[in-house]
This record gives C-alpha cells, structure tokens and sequence, in this order.
C-alpha cells in the first residue's frame, strides 16, 4: 500500500477531478504546440461526462493527464485529491490500478486468455483473494450481460461483446473514475446504444464517474455533461438536466 | 499472478513453442556442432597417431633423435618386461610393440631369378595374436582389396599399388631384403596373404605389413622393438593427460644419460604434430566461439523479437496500473522460462545426435578418393563434458539478454501515448 506524498488534504472528497489552470505544451521540431490551454473544470462523484471536440482539440490529452499517463506543463490536476504531476511513476501506476479504470476504442483484451481471466486481470494486481476474485468478476460480467461468455476467449467474440467485456474489466474493481477514449469508434449503431446504455446503468447503479473523449453523436446523445474543447480550450460546458 | 502469466505463455504458441523450438534447435545446433568440430579435427590427429605416432611413444633415447632414419640399431630390448610394466603402471592405454623398416621387395620367377623389385617401407605389428587391436586400429580389414589378412606367420601385406607395380598377387613368395638390427644382411621370405590400399600416397605407394614376430626373426631383432605406441583405451586423444604420462614415466624409467634408457614422447612432442595439435585446439575454439556467438545473435534477436511483438500487451498492462519493473520482471521470468527448457531439450538433442556420430561415424571415404592428405574416412564426433553445457550460453544468456533489451522499451515508453498506441 503507498502512502501518497502529495495528497491534498483541503480537497479530500470534494471533486473526483479537479483541473485548475491546466496547460500542456508539446515540442514540435524548434517551437511548442499548446494542446491544452488554461484549463479549469471540476467533476463531481457520479457525472457521466464527456470532453466533446474535433481532432487536435486536445480532448485525449486531458484524458492522459486525468488517467495519470501524463502530467501538465503548468496548473494542476488532482485526481481523487492526488496532484498528478507531482506522483511519482510507482504512484500512478498505483492510482491507475486502484482507483482508475480504462476503455479503449480496440477494446485491447489479452487474446490468449479467457473472458474471465480478462476481467479478473486488473483484481491480480490488487491482491484479491481467489474467492472474492471470482465473485468480483461474475458480478461484472453480469453487470454487461455477458455471464455466459466468460469461459470464451476474445477472438470468438463479436465487436459488442469485446467491448462489453473491455468494460467490465474496467469496472471489476469498482473504480471511483472511468475513462474512455472514443469507446464506440468501431462499433455500429445497434452495438454502440447497447454499449453506452450498460455505462450509463453502471454509472447509475454503482456511481462511478465516467469521462468520454468523443465526437461521436450516438456517445454525446447519451451524455450528462458535455464539455466542448477547441484549440485547447474550454469553449462550453453545458450540463444536460432531466434527460 | 504466475499461474495467470503460466497460462498466457502455454497458450500463447509464438510465445512459448515457437522461442521454445528456436532455442532447441539452435542449443542442440551449437552442442552438435561443437562435438563435430572437436571429433573431426581430433579423428585427424588419430589417424597420424594410428599409423604413426600413437598417442605416446616409448622408444629410446638415442632413435628418438633419429626417429626418421628408423634407426633399428637403436632400438628398445627387452620389450616384454617392458610391456609388462607399461600395461600395469600405465593401463589408461593399450601398449602395442612396432618395427618400422627399410628395404628390397624382392619377386623371384619360377627359376628363382629376380623378375621384379622394389623399395618397401615396412612395419611390424602384433597382427597375428587374436587379442591384439592393432589390424583393427589400421584399419586393414576395410582397407584389404585383394586376398586376406596375415592369419599364418610368413604371411606378408603389400599396399595394392606396391602389388601391382610389382607384379604380384595374392598367393605370390616374394623375399624382404633389409638389414639386421646389427648391421647384417637379412633376407626373409614371405608369402603375400593380400594387398590393402589405404587411400594415403605416402602409405600406398610401397607400404609392406607383416607380423612382428616374423619381423623380429627376419632383422635379427628378438625382444625387441623399434617403438611402443600407446593409445588411451578411451579411443581419443588427450594432451594434457598424454604429456602428463609421458612426464610420470620419464620421471621414473628414463635416464637422461643413457642413450639406451627408454623415454616416453606424447603424440604432440613428435615432429610437427605438436604445432598441429595446438592449431587444431585453437580451431576448434575459434569455430565453436563463431558458431556459439551466431547462434546467440539469432536467439538473442528471437528474444528482441518476442518482447517486441508484445508491444499491445504491454501496453495496456502499464494502462491498467502495473508498474513497469514488474512488467519487466515478468518478461525476463519468462524468457528464463523458455531459454532454461529450450536448453535443456535442446542439449539432450545436440547431445543423441552427436553420440550417434561418435558411435557410428560420418562415412566420406567417397570424397577422400586419391587425397594424399592423412586424413580420416570416418569422421566422428566427440563428446566432451563441455557439452553439457555449452548450448546454454546461446540458449539461456542470449534468450534472456534479448528480452532484456526489448524491455528496456518498457522503461522507455511514454505513458501518455497508450491511448493512441493501443487505438490500434
């Protein structure tokens, strides 16, 4: 267990994400490219949010910096109260084993190994008993409806039912923090409702924060909050109430 | 989390069978190989030793200085005392006593006139005695062309070209005309039992064999021998051993100031043969050291190759939260894993392979046809206790050096870049 030298006690369990005047530069041959500029934002426990923008708009380096894959030029990030740029490598990966999870547009499952084995990976690296472990990932495999799979291996799967599986292995652990990264890109309509019906039952039922990079409309449709990045910037935030 | 890696690496076949093959094969490659190389260039030293030098030799001091003039005046006496003490103080080797000789192949007509001669370099060896090795150390029951082998006393041997330039066959007397151990003339008839060709020039060319005892008897030379050769029951050259014999028993029996007291040489103290066997062991060593580091080039790329093709792998293992030395700790594990049981298949094979050759032999006598060079018809491998071993230095070293190269990537790689790469 670490123990984390950077935590901010002031902020404990007031924002699952707080970005404060967040700027990215990266080097580009002799000059800089501003891919974040002046960030602020907030995300409380339970929103089902997304960062909407074109290409460049600088929407997956802000998931980078959140998911603690990389760190800000300038400003700050805390995730869970933990400043990211001031984490050590040992202390992101820990923060990304505990309390983050991840979706990829490929899905990227283990191909050698079984649905089950998949979805319990990220428990191996907690320390779960085998027991608990097993329960664990039933449970997640009956929260995306695929309990009847667990014994088939990825490539006997559709692009669905990869997905669905690339999720629950997201959400085993039950972490505070979802991240996906355009989750639907290579799924087709029916796939992709199906897909972010699940997230959004999970992110229901279990509370866990969700944050898409997108600009897919079938994904910006399902969302509570919709944050629309340009050239860096934050060019709206509109929250949906009711939907 | 060592049975979930267990169960990727079993199923992963290009992860686990495919390096495992590799590694078998270039492990049991490079053992293989190695005993090869050191049975060819040794059977090459054989071959002079059996025809020549032995692995040591017991002459005296005074024909040791004149070994090429076969100088018989010089010889050893007392030979069966000698043997006697040799065989019990000595038994890492089988002693055998041999005459070399000079003289006139004489072939009388049937009025017993001279109608053809020639120059023979004879040698007497203990071929007639049931329990001796020598005919099969020669080689001379395969290399017999015509006839048979001396199986009387009074039989004699002619090389198949000597025969025919004489004029002679099988069945033929013909008289040896040469000198005594004393400087007479000595005159011996034999019968030729056969002829043998050894695909050697220098031996074909007028090479006569016979019996030590009707040699002894012809040259006057009763207990007595030219040289005693000896060679290690084991069938193989050993120099190290060979010279430390030869040290033990000149310690004891030789006497520094007595032209006639016996002394003991090793196969690399006589002539040139001592350059020879130092270049053969500096070879052997130079071809197995190219050959050891190919094949560790090609496994060490085979483990470069595997870390690399795991490139997704490892990226969304680092994603999901597991630090990289852990990363890099598995892969090595592995790469043990691997290099261990494919070194270990891999010299069992080498190992079967290369004692097939040693028992049985690589026949190239059709290549050898009209070579002047001593070389060997049967080319035999050798194996050494450093076979044992030897294959893992490509087989585990390489292997695990390869995957710890390609994980340095895994240090190397940028974080903030899984999103994109694993979008892929």
């Amino acid at each position: 267990m670490f123990v984390f030298n950077h935590y901010n006690k002031n902020m404990e369990n007031s924002h699952v994400i707080k970005v404060e005047k967040l700027v990215k530069r990266f080097p580009i041959g002799k000059g800089e490219f501003t891919a974040l500029n002046g960030i602020d934002l907030q995300f409380s426990r339970g929103e089902f949010a997304g960062l909407v923008g074109p290409s460049g708009s600088g929407k997956t380096t802000l998931l980078n910096i959140v998911g603690s894959l990389d760190t800000p030029t300038e400003g700050e990030a805390f995730v869970l109260d933990h400043a990211v740029s001031r984490l050590s490598a040992k202390e992101s990966a820990w923060l990304r084993r505990k309390e983050l999870g991840f979706i990829f547009q490929s899905y990227n499952l283990l191909a050698v190994h079984t649905v089950f084995e998949n979805v319990e990976f990220p428990l191996l690296l907690l320390d779960y008993t085998a027991a608990e472990r097993k329960k664990m990932v039933m449970d997640a495999l009956e929260w995306v409806g695929i309990t009847d799979k667990a014994k088939s291996k990825p490539p006997q799967l559709s692009g669905g039912e990869c997905q669905r599986v690339a999720i629950a292995r997201a959400m085993v652990k039950k972490p505070s923090l979802v991240l996906a990264d355009e989750p639907t890109a290579n799924l087709d309509a029916a796939n992709s409702h199906n897909i972010l019906k699940t997230m959004e039952n999970l992110n229901r039922d279990l509370k866990t924060t969700f944050l898409f990079a997108t600009h897919d409309d079938k994904v910006i449709s399902y969302l509570k909050r919709k944050i629309y990045l340009i050239d860096g910037k934050v060019d709206k935030d509109e929250k949906i109430i009711n939907q | 989390m060592i049975k979930f890696l267990l169960k990727g690496l079993i199923r992963d076949k290009s992860r686990s069978r495919l390096p495992f093959l590799v590694v078998t094969i270039g492990v049991a490659l490079t053992v293989l190989v190695h005993a090869y190389i050191v049975g060819f260039m040794g059977d090459i030293i054989e071959i002079n030793a059996r025809f020549s030098t032995g692995h040591m030799k017991v002459m005296t001091r005074a024909y040791e200085q004149e070994m090429n003039q076969v100088p018989n005046d010089l010889a050893l006496t007392e030979t069966d005392s000698l043997l006697s003490l040799l065989s019990k103080q000595f038994p890492s080797a089988e002693w055998s006593p041999r005459i070399r000789f000079g003289g006139l192949i004489d072939v009388p007509d049937e009025n017993g006139e001279t109608r053809s001669q020639g120059p023979a370099m004879g040698l007497g060896i203990d071929l007639i005695n049931p329990g001796s090795a020598e005919a099969k150390r020669l080689n001379l029951e395969k290399s017999a062309v015509r006839g048979k082998l001396p199986s009387e006393y009074g039989e004699i041997l002619l090389s198949e070209n000597f025969s025919l330039k004489l004029g002679v066959n099988p069945g033929d007397k013909v008289t040896l005309i040469s000198s005594t151990m004393d400087g007479s003339m000595a005159f011996y008839n034999f019968i030729v039992s056969g002829t043998v060709a050894f695909g050697l020039e220098s031996l074909d060319r007028g090479m006569i064999i016979a019996d030590i005892s009707d040699i002894r008897t012809a040259l006057n030379m009763e207990d007595a021998a030219g040289e005693i050769t000896g060679f290690f029951k084991n069938g193989f050259y050993d120099n190290d051993e060979a010279i430390a014999e030869a040290d033990r028993f000149n310690a004891t029996f030789s006497d520094n100031s007595d032209d006639f007291s016996p002394l003991m040489v090793s196969l690399s103290s006589q002539g040139s043969l001592g350059t020879y066997v130092n270049m053969v062991e500096l070879w052997t060593l130079m071809i197995s050291s190219i050959f050891i580091f190919a094949m560790s080039l090609v496994l060490w790329n085979a483990g470069i190759l595997g870390g690399l093709r795991r490139y997704g792998e490892v990226g969304i293992r680092l994603a999901i939260g597991e630090e990289k030395g852990h990363v890099y700790r598995t892969m090595i594990y592995e790469s043990l894993m691997i290099g261990f049981a494919g070194s270990v298949a891999g010299t069992l094979f080498g190992l079967f392979f290369a004692y097939l050759i040693q028992k049985y032999g690589i026949n190239i006598s059709g290549m050898m046809q009209g070579s002047a060079i001593m070389l060997p018809t049967d080319i035999r491998a050798k194996i050494q206790p450093v076979d044992f071993y030897i294959g893992f230095i490509p087989g585990l070293f390489s292997t695990v050096i390869g995957t710890m190269l390609a994980g340095i990537g895994i240090y190397k790689r940028q974080t903030a870049k899984l999103f994109k790469e694993l979008e892929a």
